[in-house]
């Protein structure tokens, strides 16, 4: 087995030394009625490579790739392009094969690549501080409702109807066990929602999300306003961090906490995970946070270093009484984010977001024009909500027999409800082909339904 | 709280310092050990190390929010992204270096084939939210992946939702308490939970709203069950339990501490992140376990990338398998369904976003598949073999906590240094100067001053003699009076001890703008 460097007379020579005549010796605190005599039934045996990569490889065959096809598909997950450089630096093994960096003198760099990746998550979100990464935007949702709590002493939460209801799910989830109250607004998928009048002396927080589930963008200066005035936190959910790059950010508004999803930057689709939660919060509320914290310092001879820090909030120090249970999180994805954002810098972000936003208005535009089909958003980044005169599900599919993956059915979101509204994203991947074979399609799915 | 303003020392010192009176170069470098100074303070204004195309002239529509003036990011060229990270990632020690026995994190070899099989367009480039007539590949990998730990672990049910272990944990335990509500039992209030668990452990019991009641260790390491049995009532929801223990030690009494958590209708929560020792040998539902997260990030040699991303399936008994969140995947008439909603069903509600971590299960199929049903069987074996040989060479010269055999680590404490000045840290620090990676310190809390050696079975012999003489040699010197060596250590590596305590007490956890830092110093 390729992997397993011990010879037979390694095996033998190591048992002497032990004093065990076999390694079923060792294995003697085991109930023997639990000890299996030999290799597991029902399981193949050891493949060799080639075996293995034709196997995976057939399987993964089977599925479309977004990027085979032209593909608009947003709703909490984006298809940018990553850099070449992005994906080579995070495969060097000393990257990719070290653990967390508990002994700081040789993980120097995993915790200088942190202590950037939380500047430039403060930085896009216009906050004072980030965290080392959570597992995800979802996650990160959960963990700012659970952190205002703490602040506040309260127990209600108000969940804007903006919010993705994966977020949404994650968090009353969450609200369920633990026992807090989570109010979780109707969707609104013409933008109109009034959370201000909610927000009363027992709310720890509101949750908005900009720009939200349907593609709306808004100034929540307001709201972050009327939450101060009552006691409660603002937290504001960002599902595309690129449009970090070009609306005012969270930071502007008033946000108390931003909790975001960071795929956007470096990472791959890959069916949903492994993703980067981001999570940003006012200085004074750094103590409160969950996960992992890294800071500056100097080491020995009085030299710039970094370490793990403020750890008294973990759970390995402060085991039940912890900020969170979080211990691994997604460090990899974070560094993968952070090269991204490096590549791309001041000038390459905003042109990033000003294309990408470029784009949507004019997919926008083209669909709005297909008979039939109705535009339900005013402002929008690189995504918005169009209205069809039938059932959405079906109209993918068959644009998927097309293959043009044309945006995700809102009542994949929502089941059973709202299944005329199409979501749809449009980013820099997206070609001018791309845009009118999504549109030529759409016209001719429509055609015969439409009433004259 | 307020930032740290008074400014440290640049990373690199300008040449017309002179020569540095750390390194005695006068660019701070030491050969291949080259400073690297912060990304922010590479900037030149508009250098980009992305090309893009012009952006077409439309007429924006952002509703009511303005554009914002500026992110504050700086700009670099690809090379000099390339050179910055290449560099930081020198400072790095990892598993593809060296030895790194971090005991309870199972850090084997992480093979690049995995890596290749996850980068496949048909996984890496699926969306989560397309049709699922289009990711029938991407839905029966998980459905392969589901059944292998099914078959490893003898239970009915698996979620691959959690991110983690400490995700799996959440989940495991919200469906105990899913199941007790079920029944209308909402009397439980409590978790057991032995002293030498991790941490996640008694933080998820709390997360989850429940009290944690710590149960006592025997004096041979394990569970004392009659002190658990005198706990056991019908105020307790469940036992969190890790098995192998995190002393290294098989729980003898597995069966009995099973029999009379159920006996007091709770349930039995393995933390499976010992799993390694026992995975292809030892089937978790035959030692009466009702629920266990499995790390694929340890067990199944998916990368730790430096802190995650990780994944932390829970695989479940007949008793609580209805309790699983959603999504999962199911058999339909037209091939693979997937389950996204929890309707009226008994699932218990959503951990993440999408499906899972899709990139660690197809990292960790893989690894399954290239070991196969004998191959697991072998890897645990070493995996054991490794640990005992580490104990067995190492005994007489440090103190083991308890007697063996031990599982896949094996657990020292620090009698062996009493009265010699030099500490447990010192010792790991030491380490370092050799070559290696330290092992687990300070945990479990059970035994004073704890090392925690987990070689894991893609460990030589050759290397582990290098590793075992290196620590006979510093033991002994320790043992010798010379402590100021080791509290002195690591000498060797790109910054020497770091003060933690400055680093608390003042927290600088962001870089900041020097015109900034000097705005707010003036202040
Ligand atoms: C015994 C034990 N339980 C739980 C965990 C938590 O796992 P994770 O870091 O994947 O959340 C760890 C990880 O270090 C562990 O060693």
């Amino acid at each position: 087995m390729r992997y397993l460097p011990l010879t037979e007379a390694d095996r033998q020579s190591m048992l002497e030394a032990i004093r065990a005549e076999t390694v079923d010796v060792l294995f003697r605190d085991v109930p023997e009625a639990a000890r299996l005599a030999g290799p597991i039934g029902g399981l193949p045996n050891h493949m060799g490579e080639l075996e293995v990569e034709r196997l995976l490889g057939a399987m993964a065959a089977k599925n479309l790739p977004a990027g085979a096809v032209p593909s608009f598909l947003g709703a909490g997950a984006y298809r940018h392009h990553v850099p070449a450089t992005v994906d080579h630096l995070v495969q060097r093994g000393e990257f990719l094969t070290a653990y967390t960096p508990y002994q700081p003198e040789v993980s120097q760099g995993t915790l200088q690549v942190l202590f950037e990746f939380q500047t430039q998550v403060a930085l896009l979100t216009g906050m004072d501080v980030a965290n080392a990464s959570m597992y995800d935007g979802a996650t990160s949702c959960a963990e700012a409702v659970m952190m205002a709590n703490r602040i506040t002493r309260r127990k209600k939460a108000i969940l804007s109807g903006g919010l993705h209801p994966h977020y949404r799910d994650v968090t009353t989830t969450d609200a369920r066990f633990i026992g807090f109250e989570a109010v979780a607004m109707p969707p609104a998928p013409t933008g109109g929602e009034d959370l201000l009048a909610l927000v009363d002396d027992k709310t720890a927080c509101v949750v908005v999300q900009n720009p939200d589930v349907f593609g709306h963008v808004r100034d929540h200066s307001d709201l972050a306003a009327a939450c101060q005035a009552k006691g409660a936190l603002l937290v504001v959910v960002v599902t595309e961090a690129l449009s970090l790059g070009l609306l005012t950010p969270p930071g502007d508004m008033g946000a108390d906490i931003v909790a975001a999803e960071g795929q956007s930057f470096g990472n791959a689709l890959n069916f949903g995970g492994p993703y980067v939660g981001l999570f940003a919060v006012k200085d004074k509320y750094v103590r409160q946070m969950p996960g992992r914290l890294c800071g500056e310092t100097v080491d020995a001879d009085g030299r710039r270093g970094f370490v793990l820090t403020l750890s008294t909030r973990e759970q390995h120090i402060r085991r039940e009484k912890a900020t969170s249970n979080i211990c691994t999180n997604s460090g990899l994805c974070a560094l993968a984010f952070s090269i991204h954002v490096s590549l791309l810098g001041e000038a390459g972000i905003t042109r990033l977001a000003q294309l990408n936003h470029a784009k949507a208005v004019q997919m926008a535009d083209r669909l709005a024009a297909v008979p039939g089909v109705e535009l339900l958003n005013d402002g929008f980044f690189n995504e918005f909500t169009v209205k069809l005169p039938k059932p959405a599900a079906a109209v993918v599919e068959d644009l998927a027999k097309r293959r043009i993956l044309g945006g995700v059915p809102v009542s994949r979101l929502y089941p059973g409800e709202m299944e005329d509204l199409l979501l749809v994203a449009v980013t820099e991947t997206n070609t001018e082909a791309d845009m009118d074979a999504f549109a030529a399609a759409l016209t001719e799915i429509l055609g015969a339904e439409v009433p004259a | 709280m307020s930032m740290n303003n008074q400014g440290r020392p640049s990373a690199i010192p300008a040449a017309s310092a002179g020569f540095d009176g750390v390194t005695g170069t006068v660019t701070g470098n030491r050969g291949l050990q080259i400073e690297e100074p912060l990304i922010f303070e590479q900037d030149s204004a508009g250098r980009t190390g992305v090309d893009l195309p012009e952006v077409p002239k439309v007429a924006s529509r952002l509703g009511a929010v303005k554009p914002r003036a500026g992110v504050g990011l700086p700009g670099l060229a690809e090379p000099q992204v390339v050179r910055h990270y290449t560099r930081l990632s020198q400072k790095n020690y990892a598993i593809d270096s060296g030895f790194y026995p971090l005991g309870s994190c199972t850090m084997k070899h992480n093979p690049r084939l995995n890596e290749k099989m996850a980068r496949l367009p048909g996984f890496s480039d699926v969306h989560p939210l397309q049709p699922v007539s289009t990711v029938q590949g991407a839905l029966e990998l998980m459905d392969q992946l589901a059944y292998w730990l099914k078959t490893l672990t003898g239970m009915a049910a698996v979620t691959l939702a959690p991110a983690a272990g400490a995700h799996g944990e959440m989940c495991g335990i919200m469906a105990i308490r899913a199941a007790h509500e079920a029944r209308g039992d909402k009397a439980r209030t409590k978790i057991l939970v032995p002293e030498s668990a991790h941490g996640t452990n008694p933080a998820t019991a709390a997360a989850c709203g429940y009290a944690v009641d710590a149960i006592p260790a025997t004096a041979d390491g394990r569970v004392d069950l009659e002190a658990l049995k005198a706990k056991l009532g019908p105020d307790v929801a469940g036992l969190m339990l890790t098995n192998p223990n995190t002393c290294g030690l098989f729980e003898r009494d597995i069966i009995a501490i099973a029999e009379a958590v159920h006996a007091a209708g709770a349930y039995f929560y393995c933390d499976g992140a010992n799993f390694n020792a026992i995975v292809g040998r030892v089937r978790p539902a035959d030692l009466g376990i009702d629920v266990m997260h499995i790390n694929l990030h340890k067990t199944f040699s998916t990368p730790h990338g430096g802190g995650g991303p990780g994944s932390g399936p829970v695989v479940f008994a007949d008793s609580l398998a209805p309790y699983i969140p959603v999504p999962y995947v199911t058999h339909g008439t037209d091939g693979f369904a997937l389950v996204e909603n929890a309707g009226d069903g008994p699932a218990f509600g959503r951990m993440k976003a999408f499906h899972g971590q899709m990139g660690m299960f197809v990292r960790a199929l893989s690894y399954m598949l290239s070991h196969g049903a004998d191959g697991l069987w072998q890897a645990s074996s070493d995996a054991v073999l490794n640990a005992n040989y580490v104990m067995a060479r190492l005994q007489d010269v440090m103190t083991a906590s308890f007697e063996g055999p031990c599982m896949h680590e094996c657990l020292f404490d620090d009698r062996f240094l009493k009265g010699t000045g030099v500490t447990t840290l010192d010792m790991a620090k030491a380490l370092i100067d050799e070559g290696f990676h330290p092992m687990t310190m300070y945990f479990p809390l059970v035994v004073h001053g704890a090392l925690l050696i987990e070689p894991t079975e893609t460990e030589s012999k050759a290397s582990l003699d290098q590793f075992v003489d290196a620590l006979r040699a510093l033991a002994e010197r320790a043992k010798s009076g010379d402590a100021a060596y080791f509290q002195a250590a690591p000498r060797l590596t790109p910054r020497r001890r770091l003060d933690e305590t400055a680093a608390a007490r003042k927290p600088v956890l962001r870089w900041t703008p020097p015109v900034a830092k000097e705005a707010v110093a003036a202040e």
